[in-house]
């Protein structure tokens, strides 16, 4: 219920949304939360294994009980804390794991049966008949599990992520946050201010109390509006602190849109990734409950809570409200709610040397030890030195005390220590580089020794940052001692609970102790405490009291479980956003792109590059047609197929020719000028890396080509062999791979294309195979190799990238002309496999030079990377899996990629498997389909019958191994 | 005590009183027949294999920390058969069969579950890459079925099929591929080898390996020494720091793997899904939490958590190719500390010094391997044997290059994996 | 995570590819045992670490990196190039 005049959001304008589909009314400023407060709803959600009716415990991010869905359709948006989310005009908002309402859910009879399902039951039953595990157990649990449920649809909705730098980022802007900014931002650093709240000022927005003689609020509002006149700070609320990573980098969750209608191009969130030289966490404390019997109802709620809803959002949470304390701060919720005008029925505080009031009564040395009301709290009974005594109430506001929000301290593997004092853990200083804590999160309860640790936390980073800093005079504010003794778990029968989304109770810790899980994350583990959505953020360190009770030991020595970010959960939408659909990655195009596509190619993904798989023509109604004609037309005329994914790099220096030796397990400083070369370059382990081509295009200059998938690859390494392994050579090597557009002119025809092409003819006796050299081809300088990938005589034609375009459909229309015309990925794939050229498919990172036949290339008179790994026994030996070629025996079938080789005869089994496919096609040249494979000791087997079983798809064909070059094997063809 | 479904009624019905501890908490003794050193999935699945198979019960598990604290409590829990190596394929699908009667084994539910593992690919060549393997399970006699996009859009409709930078083509399922309950592993084998009289020994840290004329005597720990006539190493990510105790140098890199929970939700996914072009694998617990992860952090560590640039890349990838995801939550990331080798398979071997053996190199495929380590370790402790599903898991094949077991093609090399 | 790295000062982690163990290349002739030692074994120390960092994403320097691997504290960068890895010639 709204108490008029009170609160921070007066004359607020009123905002409808709904609530189980019932329309509500709620003033702009107000939390789900405090919302549902105003109108009376308490039974707000249903607990995970009990279906216990569930209300509003906290006001804060640390929620665990009211988690509803928002939205509907694809919008649909499950585990929403109440406590956090602001309301908006239409927001729709329901209750969830619950079935038919929140009201009415069946599965509240789990709560029957809580004796059979304590911590841990399903480790012992559900394991007879072993099959009913899949088929009846599991699916039952799976169904029941879970909260919110996703709408099973596409998220229509935007994320951001962007970056941020700063000297000093400040979490959390109650007193210390505010007078860390101020004392760093008065500095001129340059400082973010983030605060996980819609608005900042933290709990001096839901406390009654004056700072330098202003109430907290104004206070507040004061140094805010300093703080937004300078240009060097940056206000960052409803920017929740998610993690604390390496090197001073902060991940952060901003709510941009998700508390507003949706509109056009506004972000739901962004992920912010901050890097700050120093932070100061000021994240304040989050309030404990009590544990005791029927402590989980509707209407009670932590003391903080209470007075957040009424000193901030002018909301009693009840009419006859009673407290439960062992503290003195949470009288102050009793103070206010009088103040307020609200009836406090009795205040009961477990400590002998409580303070008196005179504004409500107080039991001492009292506590409470169960409650009813099964939808909302009605009465709670109270134990004490005359008895227990039942008495009514509807809201029931307790304190355990406060454990200081030190989460980011741990993140980096700290553990807090344990303050007997205060009985809470307070950080380790240290634990996280550049970062220290300052007020409640470091267990300084007053609000003068937060304002004042703020201050001093910043004038010492700004210290460590060599930045000039006035201190700023500490305001004056309440310096009380925060008097507390320890109280834990109430003695008593009935269920008291501790985590309140799991239901883990009291207990369920000294079962799982009993049982020998004795370690605190033991404990957790095996009854679950501390997993829910709210990662135990209120209930932990009851939990490991109970446990520490529970096994004889200390907290302490108990010691605590690891606080993991992020410290909020975050969405995968924001964590992920501008990965959705096509902008995973980046996208490569060829010059020729445009091109291919106005053919109609369907255009495939080659790493991150596009290339034309074939090119279509009238009549063809599926790609082996294409393909058959593709291959036939470089055989007989000319093709035309873009060829500059792969990587080009070049090379450029005195001492480049050394660099090629000792990468290349072959030589190429013996390669004369003009020349190109085949290379294959190893691994230091011994096994093949990549191969490709190299040009000598003068005395110091050679390009290289890599294979498309190896070019980044082959790039660092490259990098490594020469600053790291022989810094002392003077050579230079660039990335050419996007500076050039390199197109395949292949076939019998290429010379008369070329030549009526190129400004001048070439002549064919300067332009042996494998010769290379600079030509000019209308009118544009262009690089021309005469070497081959399809066995045909080829060139290819390279120029400047921005003549890409023009030069691919010159050739084109010229190709056309001789008969010929493009070809795509498939048919080139055909095409090298009929000549026994290797790809990736071969170059599979587990093959040798033997398994290739190449050893030979292995250059005994220099030492290149690998050589010395490649000599090992084991990849020298006979029984190897070497490379074959197979073609069918008998009937054409097909041969399949992937397809395991076994000896006619053999059992189709593993430890008769004698190979497997790489690459298979089928040959137009040669009317059947041909494959390249690897076969233990491939080599010496030419001319057997080998078996070919594919179970993947079906096929089981008879083989002929042969040699890996099908055609032309003397390679006339390349030369002529 | 005897687990049952008459049991947990019984005690309900009676207050939960008379549930005993899963294992008792023995002070060590003087001197044992085996010492296992690590007190995790293999360590703890070693011990239990080693009193039931060879009826050797004289044994201690040293932990340093808690039992079940290392990888076995912090991976994503996924189970399978679907190697394509030799070496690689008999162990794991040994290792499955073991896992398919495990609770009635140990009397205890580690909720496997048979729900299927798909990996989904993306173009020819992953397609080709998983025909291969898919032969290959089958040759081994496990089982695995080429889906095309349709047989994947039927299993997982909410897939990224129509707007993805990398379009599925398709996938290979593997339905006795699962997950099972993690913890529950650990705690499963640490029970059952406690009833056979196995000390499981905590807090206790091997700080010393006594070896006299190559020959191992003993060891020296936080709480005393301890002699024994064999210690097995299980020590996953500090493999390197323990084999360094007793003076050996291992082909052992740690790294940081990281794995996230998200909030419970509804049932959304059944299978566990992979995908080959992000690595990203997925799958959903039983308590309703999306369990996924992807690829190392690839700097060497020992803290078990990483940084931002794998998180995000993980989520990136899941928003790309399962958007549905969008608005599940990130709830907890943490990190493993994996112990990976040059080729990425394991070692189970004998370690050069007498009575010294060896069982490291798990990378990040340790989980599935629980039971079938601890089966094939025992058998090489008690017989100084190799174990037949485990004979290729040998230390010399790095410096003789022979029996590599790439499985990734990335290269039997560090920092490749 | 950051990295400085000596040319363009500090940096994101996703600007580097990380190659492992920054360990002197033997000599070409040197036994099998010394490259089983080189390419496969480690120390893999629980402190202290150096290690290669090649700056890919930015000035493509091959970086010397020591790092901590327990706390991931950066503790010195260097050009790899002065680190003399080359073994002998």
């Amino acid at each position: 219920m709204r108490i008029s005049g009170k609160g921070l959001l007066q004359g607020a304008r009123p905002v409808t949304f709904s609530f189980n589909g019932r329309h509500l009314v709620g003033l702009e400023g107000d939390t789900l939360a405090s919302a549902l407060l105003a109108n009376g709803v308490h039974l707000v959600a249903r607990s995970f294994k009990y279906h216990r009716p569930r209300g509003i415990l906290t006001a804060g991010s640390e929620e665990p009980n009211a988690l509803v869905t928002i939205g509907s359709g694809a919008q649909s948006d499950p585990n929403i804390r109440a406590t956090s989310q602001e309301i908006f005009a239409g927001l729709e908002a329901r209750s969830q794991n619950c079935w038919p309402s929140v009201e009415h859910d069946l599965q509240a009879i789990n709560d029957l049966a809580a004796p059979f399902l304590g911590a841990g039951f399903y480790y012992k039953t559900f394991m007879w008949p072993a099959a009913f595990w899949e088929k009846l157990y599991e699916p039952v649990i799976r169904k029941a599990a879970g909260l919110g449920a996703l709408s099973g649809l596409a998220d229509p909705d935007a994320c951001e992520k962007a970056y941020a730098f700063c000297d000093l980022l400040v979490i959390g802007s109650g007193p210390a946050g505010l007078m860390a900014a101020l004392t760093a931002g008065r500095a001129g650093a340059d400082v973010i201010l983030a605060e996980k709240d819609a608005r900042m000022g933290g709990r001096l927005l839901a406390e009654v109390e004056q700072i330098d003689g202003l109430s907290g609020v104004d206070w507040v509002a004061q140094v805010l509006a300093e703080l937004a006149s300078l240009d060097n700070v940056r206000l960052m609320p409803r920017t929740a602190i998610t993690g604390a990573y390496d090197q001073g980098t902060y991940g952060a969750l901003e709510r941009v849109g998700h508390h507003q209608p949706r509109r056009d191009g506004l972000p739901r969130e962004c992920f912010w990734r901050i890097v700050a030289r120093r932070a100061v966490l000021a994240a304040g404390a989050i309030e404990r409950p009590i544990a005791f019997a029927n402590n989980d109802r509707p209407g009670i709620m932590t003391a903080s809570a209470v007075r957040s809803y009424l000193n901030r959002w002018g909301v009693a949470p009840g009419q006859r409200v009673t407290v439960f304390a062992n503290n003195d701060q949470a009288h102050h919720t009793a103070r206010d709610l009088v103040e307020a005008g609200v009836h406090v029925a009795l205040l009961v505080d477990s400590r002998h040397d409580a303070p008196d009031s005179d504004l409500y009564p107080v039991i001492k040395g009292a506590q409470i030890c169960d409650t009813s009301g099964r939808k909302r709290i009605d009465s709670i009974t109270v134990r004490s030195v005359k008895g227990e005594q039942r008495i009514q109430t509807d809201c029931l506001a307790m304190s355990g005390g406060w454990n200081p929000t030190l989460h980011l301290t741990c993140h980096l593997n700290g553990r807090p220590q344990w303050n007997r004092d205060i009985a809470s853990f307070v950080p380790t200083p240290g634990t996280v580089p550049g970062l220290a804590c300052a007020g409640a999160c470091n267990g300084t309860f007053s609000t003068k020794g937060a304002l004042r640790e703020g201050a001093e936390a910043a004038a010492q980073a700004l210290a460590d940052l060599g930045v000039q800093s006035a201190r700023p005079d500490v305001p004056e504010a309440e310096d009380d001692p925060y008097n507390i003794t320890a109280l834990w778990a109430v003695p008593g029968k009935g269920r008291a609970w501790l985590d309140f989304q799991n239901d883990v109770t009291v207990k369920d810790v000294k079962q799982a102790a009993a049982e020998n899980f004795r370690s605190v994350e033991h404990m957790k583990r095996y009854t679950t405490q501390g997993m829910a959505t709210d990662q135990g953020k209120s209930s932990n360190v009851a939990a490991l009291a109970v446990l520490a009770d529970a096994t004889g030991r200390g907290i302490p020595e108990t010691g605590t479980t690891t606080f993991r970010p992020p410290f909020v959960p975050v969405s995968i939408a924001a964590m992920g956003a501008g990965a959705a659909g096509q902008a995973f990655r980046p996208q490569r195009l060829l010059t020729s792109h445009l091109a291919s596509k106005e053919q109609n190619a369907p255009m495939i993904e080659v790493g991150l590059w596009y290339r034309a798989s074939y090119f279509p023509t009238k009549g063809e109604s599926n790609w082996r047609q294409s393909c058959d004609r593709e291959v036939e037309l470089v055989r007989s005329s000319v093709g035309i197929c873009d060829v500059s994914t792969l990587g080009k790099i070049d090379i450029q220096g005195v001492d480049a020719a050394k660099l090629l030796d000792f990468v290349y397990a072959n030589t190429f400083s013996t390669l004369k000028v003009g020349r190109v070369r085949y290379g294959l370059m190893l691994r230091e382990d011994g096994f093949v890396m990549d191969d490709g081509t190299t040009a000598r295009l003068g005395d110091t200059h050679y390009v290289m080509t890599t294979t498309t998938a190896a070019a980044g690859q082959v790039m660092a390494h490259l990098e490594f062999v020469h600053q790291v392994l022989r810094p002392e050579w003077d050579v230079q090597i660039t990335s050419v791979t996007e500076q050039w557009a390199q197109f395949a002119i292949a076939g019998p025809k290429s010379r008369e294309l070329l030549n009526d092409l190129l400004d001048e003819p070439i002549i064919e006796a300067n332009w042996p195979f494998m010769a290379c050299g600079a030509v000019d081809v209308l009118g544009v300088a262009a690089r021309l190799f005469r070497i081959s990938f399809s066995g045909e005589t080829a060139y290819e034609l390279a120029v400047p990238a921005r003549y890409g375009d023009a030069l691919f459909r010159a050739l084109l229309q010229r190709a056309r002309a001789l008969g010929g015309g493009a070809y795509g990925m498939e048919a080139l794939n055909v095409l090298r496999i009929e000549k026994g050229f290797l790809t990736h498919a071969e170059l599979n990172g587990t093959v040798t030079a033997f398994d290739l036949g190449m050893q030979a290339m292995v250059s005994k008179k220099k030492d290149c990377i690998g050589k010395a790994m490649s000599a090992r026994p084991g990849l020298m030996d006979e029984d190897r899996q070497r490379l074959v070629g197979l073609k069918p025996i008998g009937a054409v079938q097909q041969l399949s990629n992937g397809a395991h080789l076994f000896k006619p005869g053999d059992p189709v089994e593993r430890v008769y498997d004698q190979g497997y496919v790489t690459s298979a096609g089928f040959s137009p040249t040669l009317g059947h389909s041909i494959a390249l494979a690897f076969l233990k000791n491939g080599a010496d087997r030419i001319g057997e019958e080998i078996r070919l079983v594919d179970h993947m798809r079906g096929i089981d064909a008879l083989c002929e191994v042969v040699s890996p070059v099908f055609f032309d094997p003397e390679g006339g063809r390349a030369r002529g | 005590m005897r687990f049952s479904g008459w049991r947990v009624l019984k005690e309900g019905l009676t207050g939960n009183k008379g549930w005993a501890p899963h294992w008792r908490n023995p002070e060590p003794k003087p001197e044992y027949d085996v010492v296992i050193i690590g007190g995790g999935g293999h360590g703890l699945a070693t011990a239990y294999y080693l009193a039931k198979n060879y009826g050797i019960t004289n044994i201690a598990v040293l932990e340093k920390g808690y039992l079940g604290g290392g990888n076995v409590g912090r991976n994503t829990t996924i189970v399978r058969a679907n190697y394509y190596l030799p070496g690689n394929s008999e162990f794991y699908s040994h290792s499955l069969k073991l896992w398919e009667g495990l609770e009635q084994d140990l009397n205890y539910n580690a909720m496997m579950s048979q729900r299927g593992v798909m990996m989904i690919y993306h173009n020819d060549g992953q397609r080709d890459a998983m025909v291969r393997r898919g032969n290959a399970i089958i040759n081994q006699g496990d089982d695995a079925e080429l889906l095309d996009v349709e047989g994947v859009r039927k299993r997982a409709p909410f897939l990224n099929f129509d707007n993805n930078r990398f379009p599925i083509m398709g996938g290979l399922l593997h339905r006795r591929g699962g997950t099972a309950r993690h913890d529950a592993v650990a705690w499963g084998f640490a029970r059952g080898a406690d009833m056979r009289g196995v000390d499981l020994i905590q807090n206790c840290e091997v700080t010393g390996i006594d070896i006299d004329n190559g020959k191992v005597r003993g060891v020296q720990t936080t709480r005393g020494v301890i002699r024994a006539k064999k210690v097995a190493l299980a020590a996953a990510g500090r493999s390197g720091q323990v084999a360094a105790l007793a003076g050996l140098r291992l082909p052992i890199e740690s790294h940081v793997l990281q794995a996230f929970v998200s909030e419970g939700l509804k049932p959304v996914l059944n299978h566990v899904i992979a995908f080959a072009e992000s690595h990203l694998y997925i799958s959903q617990s039983d308590k309703g939490g999306l369990v996924f992860g992807s690829y190392l952090d690839f700097y060497s560590s020992y803290a078990a958590r990483g940084n931002l640039p794998m998180v995000e890349h993980t989520m990136e990838s899941c928003l790309a190719m399962v958007p549905a995801l969008g608005k599940a939550r990130l709830l907890r990331s943490w990190g493993g500390i994996m112990d990976m080798t040059p080729d990425g398979s394991p070692i189970i071997d004998q370690s050069g010094i007498e009575g010294l053996y060896l069982n490291c190199g798990w990378c990040y495929g340790g989980f599935k391997a629980i039971p079938g380590s601890g089966d094939a370790y025992a058998h090489l402790i008690a017989t100084d044997r190799p174990h037949g599903a485990a004979t290729k898991f040998k230390l010399d094949r790095f410096r003789s290059g022979h029996g590599l077991m790439d499985e990734e093609g990335t290269g039997a090399q560090h920092n490749l994996h | 995570m950051r990295i400085n790295c000596p040319n363009c000062g500090e940096r994101d982690r996703r600007e580097f590819y990380v190659k492992g163990a920054a360990l002197a290349r033997p000599a070409a002739a040197a036994a099998l045992e010394a490259w089983h030692d080189h390419v496969n074994l480690r120390d893999n120390p629980a402190g202290e670490l150096h290690e290669l960092w090649y700056h890919e994403m930015g000035c493509g320097a091959w970086i010397d990196v020591c790092r901590n691997v327990v706390s991931h504290a950066v503790l010195s960068t260097a050009l790899a190039s002065a680190a003399d890895l080359g073994g002998a010639r």
